[in-house]
């Protein structure tokens, strides 16, 4: 017998919240790392992009942009769309 | 009085008047009135369910609260605001797809419902509902004060006079307008942010000669407020990485947002809302607290936190312009009150009342219960901020941190783990708000332990609680394509 839970939509799903824990990880990895990578120097140290001190500017400026880029090219390329009534087409049948 | 100032809220208060009575037409012609208004018969489109994860979210302490500290501490701050990025796709992505499929078969219309349909239990349901009502009252209410404040500080009205106009403002179109009212509002006072955020930053940028000279001010004031670690130094990696559970990935755990992830008509909605949502929520809490920063050289010597957007408005812009954006945080406040007073409603008509109560209740009666309790609900809270009993100040302290504590697991694993039972659930949320306020006295008392938000610790007893009092009982598979032979 197959696996009661054979929806199809469900295996979309999953795949969704993986692609979410995995942006979330990069998210954190590159907000973490430059802000104490750069950041942690003394003051006196830090190098300035557009008036703003480096690693603010990476971890923060740049960091907002990656992230709003990864989840337009994941929406557009990854996601795929599925029906959410029973009646229509998503019935696993 | 400023009215040229006063104008613009005065245009925001009538405008959203409006929605809820187009709200309250549009659901005459629904079938089902609980699907309808408390979420909206799942139509919600990418634009408003964007607009209305943030709006909820964002909430008097990210427009007023936030910035404040930002002007105090520095840049550190800004990182730390920076962690809620996270919410704008996370949510989605995560609760997302399965919840709106499983939620719409089990036909459940709240958070609560789904859990009481998942784990076939009514411990869940009446421990879940009680921690909505009783945590999610006093932020309310907290933010009403909040609310109050703001008018107050911007007209010669008294306290109470500000609150009133506050209460009546939102009860109106809540009461009226249930779910729908609430979600397009949010849209619309989303957007009012975003723009409203947008021109302030840029104002104070050029009230402060350019942004490489206001880090200059910043510098030879203090050069500990342009690094990772506060005004003190003392702002920690680990502490402020701490915020990605509270503010960021544990935001999924909140009955409020969560019911969010099952009001939207399609996956094409959701697909443009992740989007949306993901730059709204990034460049809003990244300029509102940059604002923060730089209104310090801008207007140095401001002691009140909260007070540091409206005077900053003030200062660099001109009257009408101000009143514009301080409708932003005044938006920010409503936005997040009127969706928790309809949450509340909503556990104590549809989880309690529906269930336990009276099941058999007809179209009508439920109409007139639903509309009834929450404007009930809503005099009660007006009541209680007139003169707020230190009992509800003090619960609105763990008001976040122990709804996520207690739900997070409950909903990730409910969806997600075929293993979940109600065993796991209720040790689950009893273990997970126990240690919470057990850790907040202690916090308070001895500082950070392990030098980490409180919630962090929580959130991990509740994961090893679940897991183990789960796999303790009987391993009984539970299967959603099998729900309905129940």
């Amino acid at each position: 017998m197959e696996r009661p839970d054979q929806d199809w939509r469900f295996n979309i799903a999953n795949r969704d919240a993986l692609i979410g824990c995995g942006l979330a990880v990069f998210n954190f990895i590159w907000w973490y790392g430059f802000a104490y990578g750069l950041g942690s120097k003394p003051p006196e140290e830090y190098t300035y992009i557009f008036g703003f001190p480096a690693w603010f500017f990476w971890s923060c400026i740049v960091g907002v942009f990656i992230i709003i880029f990864l989840v337009m090219i994941v929406t557009k390329f990854f996601l795929k769309e599925v029906p959410f009534d029973e009646d229509e087409e998503g019935n696993p049948s | 009085m400023n009215w040229a100032v006063l104008g613009p809220l005065v245009g925001l208060l009538v405008i959203i008047f409006f929605i809820g009575i187009w709200s309250s037409r549009r659901m005459n012609d629904s079938s089902s009135f609980l699907s309808d208004y408390y979420l909206g018969n799942r139509q919600l489109g990418g634009l408003v369910l964007a607009m209305t994860m943030t709006a909820t979210y964002g909430s008097s302490s990210s427009f007023l609260g936030g910035p404040g500290a930002a002007y105090d501490i520095g840049l550190g701050w800004v990182l730390l605001a920076m962690t809620q990025v996270v919410t704008g796709y996370f949510v989605l992505l995560v609760l997302g797809k399965k919840f709106a499929i499983v939620t719409r078969k089990m036909k459940s219309v709240t958070l609560i419902d789904f859990l009481k349909d998942r784990y076939q239990s009514t411990t869940v349901v009446l421990l879940s509902a009680i921690s909505v009502v009783i945590f999610l009252f006093s932020a309310m209410a907290a933010q009403w004060i909040g609310g109050a404040h703001l008018i107050e500080s911007l007209t010669d009205l008294s306290y109470t006079g500000a609150l009133f106009i506050f209460a009546v403002a939102v009860l109106i179109y809540v009461v009226i307008g249930g779910f729908r009212a609430v979600a397009v509002t949010d849209a619309m006072q989303g957007i009012i942010m975003f723009v409203g955020t947008l021109i302030l930053l840029v104002a104070v940028v050029i009230a402060g000669g350019g942004v490489q000279n206001i880090f200059n001010d910043l510098v030879s004031e203090n050069p500990n407020l342009v690094t990772p670690f506060g005004n003190d130094g003392n702002l920690s990696a680990a502490y402020v990485s701490s915020f990605w559970i509270l503010v960021g990935v544990g935001v999924i755990g909140l009955p409020q947002v969560a019911v969010r992830a099952m009001s939207y008509s399609n996956s094409r909605s959701m697909h443009r809302a992740l989007v949306i949502g993901t730059i709204v929520v990034g460049l809003i809490m990244l300029n509102m607290h940059l604002i923060g920063v730089f209104a310090r050289p801008v207007l140095p010597g401001i002691e009140v936190a909260d007070q540091v957007i409206p005077l900053i408005a003030l200062e660099t812009l001109p009257p009408w312009v101000a009143g514009i954006v301080l409708a932003a945080p005044m938006a920010a406040i409503m936005s997040t009150v009127d969706s928790l007073l309809l949450l509340v409603s909503s556990a104590v008509v549809k989880d309690i009342y529906i269930n336990y109560i009276k099941p058999d209740a007809t179209y009508k009666h439920v109409k007139k219960v639903s509309i009834g309790f929450t404007a009930i609900i809503g005099i009660i809270v007006f009541v209680m901020s007139v003169n707020p009993p230190e009992l509800l100040i003090y619960l609105n302290l763990f008001a976040f941190g122990g709804l996520e504590a207690a739900f997070i697991w409950p909903v990730v694993f409910g969806l997600y783990w075929k293993y979940a039972n109600k065993h796991g659930a209720i040790a689950s949320m009893v273990v997970g708000i126990g240690s919470y306020v057990g850790i907040h006295f202690y916090n308070t008392a001895n500082g950070a332990l392990f030098g980490v938000h409180t919630v962090t610790l929580p959130v991990l007893f509740s994961l090893i609680t679940f897991v183990g009092v789960s796999l303790l009982f009987k391993r009984e598979p539970f299967y959603f394509s099998m729900y309905q032979a129940k």
